[in-house]
C-alpha cells in the first residue's frame, strides 16, 4: 500500500431490521474496535448479512444508529460512506476489465491519476498481468482477489467481507484465508467478515460474534468461544460438543459435583455459565478431542481426579491423523471421541468396552433450559 | 474490547421509533413514474381504441349522416351469417399453416441447436436475414415460384401430385396460384421464423448430457426424442404456435397476393369493409369477433398445454 | 445400399432441416435473380433476359425512393420512441414490486396476442372519430404502440437476469444513483435494449397491415410494394429488397467477427 490508512471503529446502537412481521435482526449493540478483524458467524438466515449490509448502507435499519469513528452515518447512502464491501460471489462488473473494475471507486470520487495506484494494487494482489482481462475469464481465486483489490484501493476505514471465500474450493480457501490475514495486518483497516464457516472465522478473526435467529449468542476471541461456550448453539455450531444432562449435587472447593446417568463428574464453578443451585439441572459438555479412551481392562490405570464415564464403542473411522469414535454411554448415546493416532490400541474396535476420561478443567456447564441440539444442523448448508 | 448487550436498552436511551422517511415514499412512486408514459401510450392507442371499436360495432348510420350508438346487435348476427365461411377458412388456413410450420421448423431448430457445431451462427443468420427483405417482396416472389407453367408447377404436374391435390380440392387443374395450397404455402413461409426462433431458444437450453443420460438408460433415439427432448421443448412449441397462429389468422396479404376470391380470409373482409366499403360497424363487429375468438382459443390452449407461466 | 440408408437415417434431421432452410431462402434467391431481369410487361414475374438496368438506376421509378426514405424515417423514430418508453416499463416491471403489476403485464402481453388487423382497424376507428388527419404522425403513433411490447419483453428478460449486487457494488464504490445507472445498469442492460431496438426497427420498417389502415394517402415502402402488386412490379423493388438483405447479413457478420475478436483478446 502506498499510504497508510487507519481503520475506524464501528459502533452499532440498538440496531434492528424487520421485514413486515419478520425480524431479521433484533435490537443489537455491537462495538467493533478500530483495526480489528471481526467475524460475524452464523447459519444462513441468522441476520449476519443483514447486519453487514446495514453497516454498508445497502439496508436501512428499522431502528438504531450506525457510527463510524464516532460519526453517525445511519442516514448516509452507501456511496457516501468510507466503507467498502467484498460481495458474495464478488459482483465484478462484467462489462469492464479488471483494471477498470479496480479503478471504478477512484474514478467515481474524481481521482484523476488512477494509473499508478491501480497498477500497485494489482501488483499487491498479484494480478498485474491480467489488467486487461474481463472478469468472466478469470478463475474463482483471481476474481476474489480483484474484488478485494477493488474495495481496498479506496482506503476505506472499514472493509466488509460478505462470505468472500464461499465460492472457492477448500484448498484455495485456506490459501486466501492466509492472504486476507496478511493484507489486513499490512493495511491495518478494520475488517468485518461474514461467514457460515466456523473454521474460517476462527482462523482469521481476532473477535468472533456468533449469531443465531437475529441475535448475537456470544462474542469473544476464537479460543475463548471454543473452550468456554456459553450456549448450546455455540457449543454445537463451533466444532462438536458432547452434552450430557446433569444435576448439581454438591459444591466442593471451586468445583461443582454433578450427577449424570453415567456417574459423578466434576466441573470448575468458573466454567459454568448457568445459575448454580444445588439440586438444579445443568447441561455438561466436553469437546471430543479432550477425551482419552482406555480399554475397560485398563480402567485401573486411569489417574485419580479425572472425569470418567464407561461405554461401548459403536463406530470408529480412521482419518489418518486421528481416529474418530462414536461411543454409546449412559446419558449420551452418541459420545464423540477424537484420538490422535500416536500409539493405537488394537483392542479399540467397535463392540469394545471402554472408559472415557478427561481433565475436569475441560468440562463446561450450560443452562439446561435450552435445546440440546441447537446449532447441530449447520452441515446442511456448509460448503 | 467488543461488547454486546442484546435486548437490554441502556436505561437513559429513548425508545427509538422508526421514522417514516420521506425518501421511502418517493421511492415507492418511482415505478409509476417509469410506467406512466409507456402505459399511457398503450392505454390511449391500444386499449381505448378497442373500447371505441366495441361501441362502433353497435352503431348504425352512414358516412354522410354520421354514426350513432343504437345498440344494433344485429350487426353481429349479420356479420357472422354473411362471413362465416371466411371465418372458418381463416381458422383452417391458420391452423394448417401452424402445423406445417411446426413440422418444418422443428427439424431446423433441432439442427441448429444440436447438430450445427460451428455453423450454428451462420444458420441463425440465414433464418433471420430474410426478415430484412420486405415480406411483401418475398411474398411476391412466391408468385414467380408458383407461376403457371413454371418449373415447380411443372414438376408437381408430371409427378401427378397436382392430380391428387386437385382431387382434394386444394389446387385447381394445372394451377397452384390462386388456390388454397398457394395461400397456405405463403402463410407457412411468412410465419416460419416466428416458429423457429422460440423453438430454438427452448431447445438450446436443453443440456446435451440429457440425451446421453436417456441413451444410457436404454432409450433409443426416437424414444429419447419423444420422452425427453420434445417435452422439454414444450415452452418453445407453445410460444411458436401462438406466434404463428395469431398473426396468420388475421392475415390478408397472402390471400390477396397468392389466392383468388375463393380464398379470402377474414382479414380481407375487415380490410375491404373498412377501407373500401367504409362500413365501419361491420368491420368493427368482425374484428371484435375475431379478437374474442382468438383470445378464447389462446386461453384454452395455454391452459391445456399447462404453460401458464409463459405470459 | 444399407450403408446409404443408415447414413440417411442418422442424418434425417440434418436433411429435413436443410430442406426447411432452402424453403426459407428460396424467395430471397428469386428476388436476387429477378433483380437482374428485364421484363416485357409491367410485371416482373417471368424471366426474360439479363440486365443491370435496375441496379444502375434504383430510384428510377416514381415515388419508390421517397417511400423508402419515409419508411426509414418512421422506423428510426418509432425505434427511438418504443425503446425509450419500453425500457422504462421494463425497468419498472423488473425492479419494483407494486400493486398494478399484473395489470401492466397483461396490457403488455395483449398487443402481442392480438391479430394486427384488429389493432389496425380499432386504432383507425379512433383516429377517424377524433377527426385526426392520417399521415406520418398516425403511422408513427401506431408503430410505437405495437413495437412497445416487444421492447419491454426483450429488456425485461435482460434486466431480470442481472445480478442486483452489481448495482449495490457500484453504490458501495462511491457511484451516486445516477452514476450507477449510467456506468453499470445501462451498459449491462444494453444487449437487451439493443435487441429490442433492432426488433422495433425491423417490425416498423416492414409493417404493412397497421400502416395500411392508418396511413391515409401517405405511402411507405411496404405500401408502395403492395400498390405495385396491383399496378405493376418494377424491377427496382427487387434491387432494394436484395440490397437490404445484403446489408443485414453484412451487419450481422461484422458484429459476429467483432464479437469473436473481443472474446479472443
Amino acid at each position: 500500500m502506498t499510504q497508510p490508512s487507519s481503520g475506524g471503529d464501528v459502533r452499532l446502537d440498538r440496531i434492528s431490521k424487520t421485514y413486515g412481521s419478520f425480524t431479521a435482526v433484533h435490537p443489537l449493540d455491537l462495538h467493533i474496535p478500530a483495526g480489528s478483524f471481526f467475524a460475524l458467524l452464523g447459519a444462513s438466515g441468522c441476520g449476519k448479512t443483514t447486519t453487514l449490509r446495514m453497516i454498508a448502507g445497502l439496508e436501512e435499519p428499522t431502528t438504531g444508529t450506525v457510527r463510524l469513528a464516532g460519526k453517525d452515518i445511519t442516514d448516509l447512502p452507501p456511496y457516501k460512506r468510507p466503507v467498502n464491501t467484498v460481495f458474495q460471489s464478488y459482483a465484478l462488473f462484467p462489462h469492464l476489465d479488471v483494471y477498470e473494475n479496480v479503478a471504478f471507486g477512484l474514478r467515481r470520487r474524481g481521482v484523476t491519476s488512477v494509473k499508478k495506484r491501480v497498477e500497485e494494487m494489482l501488483e499487491l494482489v498479484q494480478l498485474g498481468d491480467f489488467a486487461r482481462r474481463r472478469p468472466q475469464r478469470l478463475s474463482g481465486g483471481q476474481q476474489q482477489r480483484v474484488a478485494v483489490a477493488r474495495a481496498l484501493i479506496n482506503h476505506p476505514q472499514v472493509l466488509l467481507l460478505d462470505e468472500p471465500l464461499g465460492a472457492l474450493d477448500l484448498k484455495l480457501r485456506r490459501q486466501m484465508q492466509l492472504e486476507l490475514g496478511r493484507i489486513q495486518a499490512e493495511v491495518g483497516i478494520t475488517f468485518v467478515h461474514v461467514t457460515h464457516d466456523q473454521e474460517e472465522a476462527m482462523t482469521m478473526a481476532d473477535t468472533v460474534a456468533v449469531m443465531n435467529g437475529g441475535r448475537v449468542e456470544q462474542l469473544g476471541a476464537p479460543a475463548d468461544l471454543y473452550e468456554n461456550p456459553g450456549t448450546t448453539f455455540v457449543a454445537n455450531f463451533l466444532g462438536t460438543s458432547n452434552l450430557i444432562e446433569a444435576e448439581i449435587t454438591d459444591k466442593s472447593g471451586g468445583d461443582l459435583v454433578l450427577t449424570t446417568a453415567g456417574g459423578r463428574l466434576a466441573l470448575p464453578a468458573g466454567r459454568c455459565s448457568a445459575p448454580v443451585r444445588t439440586g438444579g439441572k445443568l447441561l455438561v459438555g466436553v469437546r471430543p478431542e479432550k477425551i482419552t479412551l482406555s480399554h475397560a481392562e485398563d480402567a485401573g490405570t486411569v489417574p485419580e481426579g479425572r472425569n470418567r464415564i464407561s461405554g461401548r464403542i459403536a463406530e470408529s473411522s480412521f482419518l489418518g491423523v486421528s481416529t474418530q469414535y462414536v461411543v454409546t454411554a449412559p446419558g449420551c448415546p452418541e459420545f464423540a471421541v477424537y484420538e490422535q493416532n500416536i500409539e493405537r490400541d488394537p483392542r479399540l474396535v467397535p463392540g469394545a468396552e471402554v472408559v472415557l476420561h478427561w481433565n475436569p478443567a475441560h468440562t463446561f456447564g450450560l443452562d439446561a433450559a435450552q435445546n440440546i441440539d441447537a446449532g447441530t444442523e449447520r452441515d446442511e448448508e456448509a460448503v | 474490547m467488543a461488547t454486546v448487550t442484546p435486548d437490554a436498552p441502556p436505561a437513559d436511551a429513548p425508545v427509538q421509533q422508526a421514522p417514516v422517511r420521506r425518501t421511502a415514499v418517493r421511492k415507492r412512486l418511482v415505478p409509476y413514474w417509469l410506467l406512466l408514459p409507456g402505459i399511457l401510450w398503450l392505454l390511449v392507442f391500444f386499449a381505448a381504441p378497442l373500447v371505441y371499436q366495441a361501441s362502433t360495432s353497435v352503431q348504425t348510420g352512414s358516412l354522410e349522416e354520421g354514426f350513432k350508438v343504437t345498440w344494433h346487435l344485429q350487426t353481429y348476427g349479420d356479420a357472422l351469417s354473411e362471413y362465416y365461411p371466411q371465418f372458418l377458412r381463416s381458422v383452417l388456413y391458420a391452423a394448417t399453416a401452424t402445423v406445417l410450420c411446426l413440422l418444418l421448423g422443428y427439424p431446423l431448430a433441432y439442427l441448429i441447436a444440436f447438430r450445427a457445431g460451428r455453423w450454428r451462427n451462420l444458420l441463425m443468420v440465414l433464418v433471420i436475414a430474410p426478415f430484412f427483405t420486405s415480406f411483401l417482396i418475398r411474398t411476391l416472389a412466391w408468385k414467380t415460384i408458383l407461376s403457371d407453367g413454371g418449373p415447380v408447377v411443372g414438376a408437381l404436374g408430371s409427378l401427378h401430385v397436382l392430380d391428387v391435390t386437385g382431387y382434394l380440392e386444394i389446387t385447381a387443374g394445372q394451377r397452384v396460384l390462386a388456390t388454397p395450397l398457394a395461400v397456405v404455402c405463403g402463410l407457412t413461409y411468412n410465419f416460419l421464423p416466428f416458429m423457429i426462433l422460440p423453438l430454438y431458444t427452448s431447445l438450446e437450453r436443453i443440456d446435451g448430457r440429457l440425451h446421453e443420460a436417456a441413451g444410457d438408460l436404454y432409450a433409443r433415439p426416437v424414444t429419447t426424442f419423444r420422452k425427453v427432448t420434445f417435452p422439454l421443448s414444450m415452452p418453445g412449441v407453445v410460444a411458436g404456435t401462438l406466434l404463428t397462429f395469431i398473426p396468420a389468422s388475421g392475415d390478408y396479404i397472402n390471400a390477396e397476393l397468392l389466392g383468388s376470391t375463393d380464398q379470402k380470409m377474414i382479414g380481407n373482409v375487415i380490410q375491404s369493409q373498412f377501407l373500401r366499403v367504409l362500413d365501419y360497424p361491420t368491420a368493427a363487429a368482425l374484428s371484435f369477433i375475431l379478437m374474442a375468438a382468438i383470445l378464447a382459443m389462446v386461453t384454452v390452449y395455454i391452459r391445456k398445454s399447462g404453460t401458464e407461466d409463459l405470459v | 445400399m444399407t450403408a446409404l440408408t443408415r447414413w440417411i437415417r442418422r442424418n434425417l434431421v440434418v436433411i429435413a432441416g436443410l430442406g426447411t432452410l432452402a424453403y426459407l431462402i428460396l424467395p430471397n434467391v428469386v428476388v436476387l435473380v429477378f433483380s437482374f431481369n428485364k421484363p416485357n410487361g409491367r410485371f416482373n414475374y417471368q424471366w426474360q433476359r439479363f440486365s443491370t438496368d435496375a441496379w444502375t438506376d434504383p430510384c428510377g421509378v416514381a415515388d419508390l425512393c421517397g417511400s423508402l426514405s419515409l419508411s426509414l424515417k418512421i422506423a428510426v423514430w418509432a425505434t427511438i420512441g418504443a425503446t425509450v418508453l419500453g425500457t422504462m416499463i421494463a425497468f419498472a416491471l423488473a425492479r419494483y414490486r407494486f400493486r398494478a403489476r399484473p395489470a401492466v403485464n397483461s396490457l403488455i402481453f395483449l398487443p402481442m396476442a392480438m391479430p394486427e388487423v384488429v389493432m389496425a382497424a380499432s386504432l383507425a376507428t379512433l383516429f377517424l372519430n377524433m377527426g385526426v388527419d392520417f399521415g406520418f404522425w398516425t403511422i408513427l403513433i401506431a408503430h410505437i404502440m405495437f413495437c412497445l411490447s416487444f421492447v419491454v419483453t426483450a429488456v425485461k428478460a435482460r434486466v431480470m437476469s442481472m445480478d442486483p449486487r452489481l448495482e449495490q457494488a457500484a453504490q458501495d464504490l462511491y457511484a451516486s444513483p445516477a452514476q450507477t445507472f449510467v456506468r453499470v445498469t445501462l451498459p449491462i442492460a444494453a444487449p437487451g435494449i439493443a435487441a429490442g431496438a433492432l426488433l422495433s426497427f425491423a417490425l416498423s420498417f416492414d409493417d404493412f397491415i397497421i400502416t395500411n389502415f392508418n396511413a391515409g394517402s401517405t405511402v411507405t415502402f411496404p405500401m408502395f410494394v403492395w400498390g405495385s402488386a396491383q399496378r405493376g412490379t418494377p424491377v427496382q423493388i427487387n434491387v432494394i429488397g436484395t440490397a437490404m438483405f445484403a446489408v443485414a447479413v453484412l451487419c450481422v457478420l461484422v458484429g459476429q467477427l467483432a464479437g469473436a475478436r473481443r472474446k479472443r483478446s
